[in-house]
């Protein structure tokens, strides 16, 4: 089966001399539901750039659907939906403009792409503002703007570049299970975020994306398995003045009433409470310190960095 | 793309420009009306008496095919500068360049946006004209095509403009430095035949001298060039700006990184 996305040797070198990709190399399944994950500057959105025809890439192949963009752009641009980081509309036109216009592009004619304009923007609930202008439209709201904008030629590929980057819980979650029904009924879908529960809640599989290199590629489930470490944090009954004296484990005392521990996965939480029992510390409640896909994506990324030093 | 969505893409490109200058009229269509109205007062009505005729025909009626022409040059031009500098500014060509639309149809759309505007104020400004002279048209084919090609090319230049353009700056620093300057000396005024010889040699150099003329040929029957001449060099131009602006944008030329 051809690969959605096919990335080979990758390098993009800008023209004030920053390496954003040192030769990157990717396959996305088709119908796969993929993380680009990566910090700020990583160069997430400057290979999403090159694989969407908005930046020169300097060296390197990239296949969509087979259809090498060297050979044959307009082709491989065909099955390609994009929801780029930053809003590229125009804010004097509106949204119901926006969208027809973007499926004329892609030569739609005007009547199907009429029944599709009222489809995706009451999907993402802006239906009520397709007449206005798209100034007056919220953060959020241009977000989702941008995604309907994308669904027009309804895409096999559709990447999303921090969709839900600045849209309120409620609004992401519903995008979450937009964007899951879209990818049920086979659309590849490729993401990058920096809401790592969305990632792990919604992608198979996961790349982290480092200054440029990929450091990590693989299943959404495998990266977890690899978590050695968790933080959890104790909220305690009454205040402590000190940290106790506690066997293994590196144990905190942020504050009186909270303690911090680190659990490696063979200790589990068991001798994490007999220890608390002994000394008679009471807990009323706990919680993960950060997501797990977050502690893991930093443990990922600062061992890039000791590396490097 | 196969015809059918070629068409679609091109027809999109059209309606988005014709609305956006539609949707800004006070902006685009008002200001050339007035101009051209204090033209056709003062210069016709008030100065143009006072001259007398122009190679024999009354100086309103000489400035008239002129000024109509100025109109559609800086409406057409500065529409395509304008519109596709905007859209790269607000980054919406990106709507554009991440789908399948060749790069010519893009091309072909905003030039001609351009030309539906430069030819709608062309239109508005002769019927203003009427209201001061008994407009005569000795060729319509002639007045039609020297109109038709003036605003293509002047079109092609804007986008250029706009191509180059990095702030809103450079989209008025041509119309204002090298446009209006060459308009003016292009003979909308005057015959080059008042002229001394240099400056008539000078004049020759400059290509909207050939298109004015061109364009008073089909109303007044009288040009200070040939005919053939006009046209052959208004579909150089038109050959070459088309050539350089679908180079540009294959290379990405201020669009792609
Ligand atoms: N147009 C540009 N010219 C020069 N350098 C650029 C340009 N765009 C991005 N860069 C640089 O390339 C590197 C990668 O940037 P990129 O935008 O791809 O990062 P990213 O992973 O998308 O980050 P973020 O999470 O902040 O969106 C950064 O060092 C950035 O400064
Ligand atoms: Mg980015």
């Amino acid at each position: 089966m051809t690969a959605a996305l096919s990335i080979e040797n990758l390098e993009k070198r800008y023209a004030n001399g920053v390496e954003a990709l040192k030769g990157i190399s990717l396959e996305v399944r088709d119908g796969d539901f993929f993380g680009l994950l990566g910090k700020n500057g990583a160069g997430k959105s400057t290979a999403i750039g090159i694989i969407c025809s908005l930046i020169n890439k300097t060296r390197g192949k990239v296949r969509i659907f087979g259809i090498d963009i060297d050979r044959d752009f307009p082709g491989a641009k065909a099955c390609l939906g994009v929801v780029p980081q930053e809003m590229n509309f125009s804010v004097f036109e509106t949204p119901l403009q926006i969208v027809l216009n973007q499926a004329g592009y892609y030569g739609i004619p005007r009547r199907i792409a009429a029944e599709r304009a009222e489809r995706y923007l009451k999907h993402l609930d802006l239906w009520d503002k397709r007449n206005g202008i798209s100034r007056e439209l919220s953060g959020g709201m241009k977000r989702r703007l941008m995604i309907a904008r994308a669904l027009m030629h309804e895409p096999s590929l559709l990447i999303l570049d921090e969709p839900t980057a600045g849209v309120d819980i409620e609004i992401r979650r519903s995008m979450w299970e937009f964007i899951r029904s879209i990818n049920n009924v086979g659309t590849t879908i490729i993401l990058t975020t920096h809401y790592l529960e969305e990632a792990e809640s919604l992608c198979r599989n996961i790349a982290i994306i480092d200054e440029g290199e990929i450091v990590e590629n693989t299943s959404t489930r495998q990266l977890l398995s690899k978590l050695q470490r968790e933080v959890y944090v104790l909220d305690l009954q009454k205040p402590l003045r000190e940290l106790p004296e506690f066997g293994r484990g590196r144990w905190r005392l942020t504050d009186p009433t909270t303690l911090e521990v680190d659990i490696s996965k063979e200790q589990g939480l068991n001798g994490v409470f007999r220890q608390l029992n002994a000394r008679e510390i009471r807990v009323q409640s706990m919680r993960n310190k950060s997501n797990r896909l977050e502690q893991l994506f930093l443990d990922t990324v600062n061992r890039e960095e000791r590396r490097e030093s | 793309m196969s015809l059918d969505t070629t068409r679609i893409a091109y027809a999109t490109i059209v309606r988005k420009e014709v609305s956006r200058f539609m949707r800004i009229w006070q902006q685009t269509l008002m200001p050339p009306v007035i101009t051209t109205s204090l033209y056709f007062v003062i210069f016709g009505n008030l100065i143009g008496p006072r001259i007398g005729s122009m190679e024999g025909f009354r100086y309103m009626d000489f400035i008239v095919p002129g000024l109509i022409l100025m109109s559609v040059i800086t409406n057409a031009y500065s529409n395509v500068s304008s519109s596709f500098f905007g859209a790269k500014f607000q980054r919406s060509i990106e709507e554009l360049q991440v789908s399948p639309t060749p790069n010519w149809v893009i091309l072909a759309g905003y030039v001609t946006g351009g030309m539906v505007r430069g030819l709608l104020v062309g239109l508005v400004v002769t019927i203003v004209a009427l209201m001061f002279s008994r407009l005569r048209l000795h060729s319509v084919p002639v007045a039609l095509s020297v109109i038709l090609l003036t605003a293509m090319l002047f079109s092609l230049a804007g986008f250029i403009n706009g191509l180059f353009a990095r702030n809103f700056d450079d989209v008025s620093i041509i119309p204002t430095f090298v446009l209006t300057p060459l308009i003016y000396l292009g003979g909308v005024f005057y015959t080059i035949n008042l002229l001394p010889p240099f400056w008539q040699t000078v004049s020759h150099v400059n290509p909207i001298l050939y298109m004015i003329n061109g364009f008073r040929y089909g109303f007044i029957g009288i040009s200070d060039i040939g005919l053939g001449l006009s046209f052959a060099i208004a579909v150089t131009f038109i050959v070459v700006l088309f050539g350089a602006s679908l180079y540009l944008l294959e290379r990405g030329y201020g669009i792609r990184d």
